[in-house]
C-alpha cells in the first residue's frame, strides 16, 4: 500500500503543495524537450527526404559546434578583428563546412548507395559517424570546449519571475533557444509546403524512382537535405554548447532523441516538436517526482518507455503517415 | 581449377539437401576444425589465444545471434549488448548461489534467462516495425544496463560493483579464474561455439529457419501462409537471446574475468551489428567474417605502423583507426551491400570456373 501510495499519490501531492516548483520543472522539461526536438527536426529532414535513417546526426551536432569553436580559436590566433567579427566570421566558416559535409557524404556515401536497402544506407550512417569522430577528434583534439556564446551575442543571465507564490528562475539562453527552435520550424515547415524545392523534397520522399523520371535530380535534393540539417545540427550544437560545453559525450543526446522521433514519427516535422516536449517534460517530472523511489537515473530509459506506450496504440508514431502494407 | 566438383553425383535427396553438398568443402571444413582444435592451441602463443581467437570466438557467437534475428527474421535490433550482459550477470550469480553444479552447465543455462529477458522485450515486436522496432529494442538496452548499475544483488553487494569471476575447474583442471590457462579457455569457447553453430545451421536449414525467412520477406504474407507471427517472432527473439547470453557469459567467465556493467553498453551493440551488416545478413558464415574483419582490424591498425617503425602517438592512431574503420564500413557497403558472405561466394565461383568462365 505504501509503495502504491509512493508511486501513484504521493507525487501529485509534492506537485501542488509546491506549484512554482512544478512550474519551474515544467519549464526545464519544455527546454529539454525543444533541444531534443532540434535533433528530431536533423532526424526528420533527411529520413523525410531520403528515406535514411541518419545515425550520424548526433556527431554532425557535435561536429558543427567544433568546427564553429574551432575557426573562432584560429581567427584569434590570427589575430582578426574584435571579438564579435571572429565569431560571426567562424560562424559563416561553420556553415561553409557543413555545405561542404553535406557534397561530401552525397557524393562518396548515398551517390553509390543509391536504391539499396534500408538497413544498408542506415548502417553506412554508421560508416560516417566513425568517420566524423576520429575526423574531429584528430583535428580538434578530445578536450572539452567553451561555445563562443558571449561573443555570438547570445543573452546570457537568469530572468527571475515572481509567479504561484515562488520564484521560477529562467535561463535566457533557454528563452532565446525556444525561440531559435520555434523560428527555424516554421522556416522549415513554409520551405517544405510552398517553395518549389519542398515540393521535390516531398516527391522524392515518396519513390525515388518517380522523382527521377519526372526530372528531379536526386544529387541536388539530396544535397540540399544534407545541408539543412546540417545548418539544424549547427544550431543545436550552439545551443547545447552554451548550456554545458561542447565535447564529444554531446553525442549521445542523439540516443535521447530518438525516442522523440518514434513518438512523433519519424516523417512529421510537428511530430518531432510536440514529441520533444513531451519526453523532455515526462522526463524531467519523472526523474524529479518519480526518480527518487527507484534511485537516480531513470532517465536514460523513462524517455523510451514512455514512447514505447504510445508506440504500442500507434505504430507510426503521433504524427507520422499511416503504415500501408500491401501483400 | 581449384575447385571442381565433376563426378560427384547426388543419389538421394539427403545429399541433395546437404549443408557442404562438395566433396571439397566437407574436406575445407574438416580441415578448418582441425587447425583450430589442433594447430592453433598447439603452436599459438598466450597473446594469439588471449588476445585475438577467444575474443573472436566469442564476438562470432553473438554476431550469430544477432544474425538469427535481424539477418533471418529480419527485426532489427540494438540490445544484444544488454543481452549479453543477461546472461553473464545471470551466470555470475547462478555460478555464485549454486557452486557445486558445473560451470559449463551455467554457461548454458544462463542463456535460457537472457532467452526468458528477450522474450519480454520482443512483445512490442508484433505490432513495431522496421526502425521503430531498433528504437524500441533500445529501451531493453537502457533499462537493463540500468539495472546492471543500480541492483546491487546482481553482483552479490560486491564494493567494486563489478562481477569478479570465481576459480572453477574441469576435471581438476582450472578451467575461469586468474588460474585458468589460456589454452584451455580457448578450448572449451572453440568447442562450445562450433556446437552452437552447428546447431544454428541445423535450425535455419529447418522448419522454424524457412518460418523466419518468410516472416523477414514479408511478414503479412507468411501469414497468410500459415505462420504464426507472435510465436515465430517470440522463438527468434528468444534464440537470439540466448546466444547472445552464452556469447556475454562467455566473454566475462572465459576472457575478462571479471565486469562492469559498462562492458555491456550501447557501443557493444553497435558493434555486433557492425559484424553481422558486413559480414552479411542472413549468413552464419558471415557472422564469421564480420566478426574477424571488425574486431582484428584496429588490432592491426595499432601494430602496423609499429612494425614499419613508423613514430605515431598511440592517441593519433586510436583516432586514425576510428576514421579508417569509418571509412572501410561505407567501402564495403558499397562495393558489396550483401557483405563479405556475398564475396566468398563470388570467390568460390570464380575458383570453380577458372580458367575458363564461359
Amino acid at each position: 500500500m505504501n509503495l502504491l501510495y509512493k508511486i501513484f499519490l504521493d507525487p501529485f501531492v509534492q506537485m501542488a503543495a509546491a506549484p512554482d516548483l512544478l512550474a519551474q520543472t515544467l519549464w526545464e522539461g519544455l527546454v529539454a524537450g525543444m533541444l531534443y526536438a532540434l535533433i528530431a527536426l536533423g532526424f526528420v529532414l533527411i529520413f523525410k527526404a531520403s528515406g535514411v535513417f541518419n545515425f550520424a546526426q548526433g556527431i554532425m551536432v557535435v561536429f558543427a559546434a567544433l568546427t564553429l569553436v574551432g575557426f573562432y580559436e584560429l581567427l584569434r590566433r590570427l589575430g582578426v578583428g574584435p571579438a564579435g567579427l571572429a565569431a560571426y566570421v567562424a560562424l559563416g566558416l561553420a556553415v561553409l563546412v557543413m555545405l561542404a559535409l553535406a557534397w561530401g557524404v552525397e557524393r562518396l556515401v548515398l551517390r553509390p548507395l543509391v536504391n539499396q536497402p534500408d538497413i544498408i544506407l542506415f548502417m553506412a550512417t554508421f560508416g560516417l559517424t566513425y568517420f566524423l569522430i576520429g575526423f574531429g577528434e584528430l583535428v580538434f583534439g578530445g578536450d572539452p570546449k567553451i561555445m563562443i556564446a558571449n561573443e555570438l551575442n547570445l543573452p546570457r543571465g537568469a530572468l527571475d519571475l515572481k509567479i504561484l507564490g515562488g520564484l521560477v528562475s529562467l535561463q535566457k539562453i533557454d528563452i532565446a533557444a525556444a525561440l531559435i527552435a520555434s523560428i527555424m520550424v516554421a522556416v522549415l515547415a513554409v520551405f517544405f509546403s510552398k517553395t518549389r524545392i519542398g515540393r521535390a523534397l516531398r516527391a522524392v520522399a515518396d519513390s525515388h524512382k518517380a522523382a527521377l523520371s519526372v526530372g528531379i535530380s536526386l544529387e541536388q535534393i539530396w544535397v540540399i537535405v544534407w545541408f539543412a540539417s546540417g545548418l539544424v545540427a549547427l544550431v543545436t550544437g550552439i545551443m547545447w554548447g552554451a548550456r554545458s560545453e561542447v565535447s564529444f559525450a554531446l553525442q549521445i543526446i542523439a540516443l535521447r532523441a530518438l525516442p522523440v522521433l518514434i513518438l512523433g514519427g519519424f516523417t512529421s516535422i510537428p511530430g518531432a516538436i510536440v514529441g520533444g516536449l513531451i519526453v523532455g517534460i515526462g522526463e524531467k517530472l519523472g526523474e524529479f517526482y518519480w526518480g527518487p523511489l527507484f534511485g537516480s537515473g531513470i532517465e536514460s530509459w523513462l524517455s523510451y518507455f514512455i514512447a514505447l506506450t504510445f508506440l504500442l496504440f500507434r505504430p507510426q508514431g503521433l504524427f507520422g503517415e499511416k503504415i500501408i502494407e500491401r501483400v | 581449377m581449384l575447385y571442381r566438383e565433376a563426378g560427384q553425383f547426388k543419389t538421394r535427396y539427403a545429399a541433395d539437401m546437404a549443408i557442404f553438398p562438395i566433396r571439397q568443402d566437407r574436406i575445407g571444413i574438416l580441415v578448418i576444425l582441425a587447425v583450430a582444435f589442433v594447430v592453433i592451441p598447439y603452436f599459438g602463443n598466450s597473446f594469439l589465444l588471449q588476445a585475438v581467437m577467444i575474443p573472436f570466438l566469442i564476438f562470432s557467437l553473438a554476431a550469430i545471434g544477432l544474425n538469427l534475428l535481424t539477418g533471418y527474421t529480419g527485426l532489427l535490433s540494438l540490445g544484444t549488448g544488454a543481452f549479453m550482459g543477461v546472461g553473464a550477470y545471470a551466470c555470475y550469480k547462478l555460478a555464485t548461489i549454486f557452486p557445486g553444479v558445473h560451470i559449463l552447465v551455467w554457461v548454458v543455462a544462463s542463456g535460457f534467462v537472457a532467452a526468458a529477458v528477450g522474450v519480454v522485450f520482443g512483445l512490442p515486436s508484433l505490432r513495431i516495425k522496421g526502425f521503430y522496432l531498433a528504437v524500441a529494442t533500445l529501451a531493453a538496452q537502457f533499462f537493463l544496463q540500468w539495472c546492471f548499475v543500480r541492483i546491487p544483488w546482481l553482483v552479490n553487494y560486491n564494493v567494486s560493483n563489478a562481477i569478479e569471476v570465481p576459480t572453477r575447474t574441469l576435471f581438476g583442471v582450472p578451467v575461469t579464474g586468474p588460474n585458468a590457462t589460456p589454452t584451455t579457455r580457448y578450448l572449451i569457447v572453440l568447442a562450445i561455439v562450433v556446437a552452437m553453430t552447428w546447431l544454428a545451421s541445423n535450425l535455419v536449414h529447418g522448419r522454424v529457419g524457412r518460418m523466419w525467412m518468410a516472416v523477414r520477406d514479408m511478414d503479412i504474407a507468411a501469414e497468410l501462409m500459415g505462420i504464426r507471427l507472435l510465436p515465430t517472432k517470440l522463438l527468434a527473439f528468444a534464440v537470439s537471446s540466448f546466444y547472445c547470453g552464452v556469447a556475454g557469459a562467455l566473454m566475462v567467465f572465459l576472457w575478462y574475468g571479471g565486469a562492469e556493467a559498462d562492458v555491456f553498453n550501447i557501443n557493444q551493440s553497435f558493434f555486433i551489428l557492425f559484424m553481422v551488416i558486413i559480414g552479411g545478413l542472413g549468413s552464419l558464415i558471415g557472422s564469421y567474417f564480420g566478426a574477424a574483419l571488425i574486431f582484428m582490424l584496429p588490432i592491426l591498425l595499432r601494430y602496423v605502423p609499429d612494425q614499419f617503425g613508423i613514430p605515431i602517438r598511440s592517441a593519433t592512431v586510436e583516432h586514425l583507426s576510428f576514421m579508417i574503420v569509418g571509412a572501410l564500413i561505407i567501402f564495403f557497403l558499397i562495393v558489396e551491400p550483401n557483405g563479405l558472405a556475398r564475396l566468398w561466394q563470388i570467390t568460390k565461383q570464380k575458383l570453380r570456373v577458372w580458367p575458363f568462365p564461359y
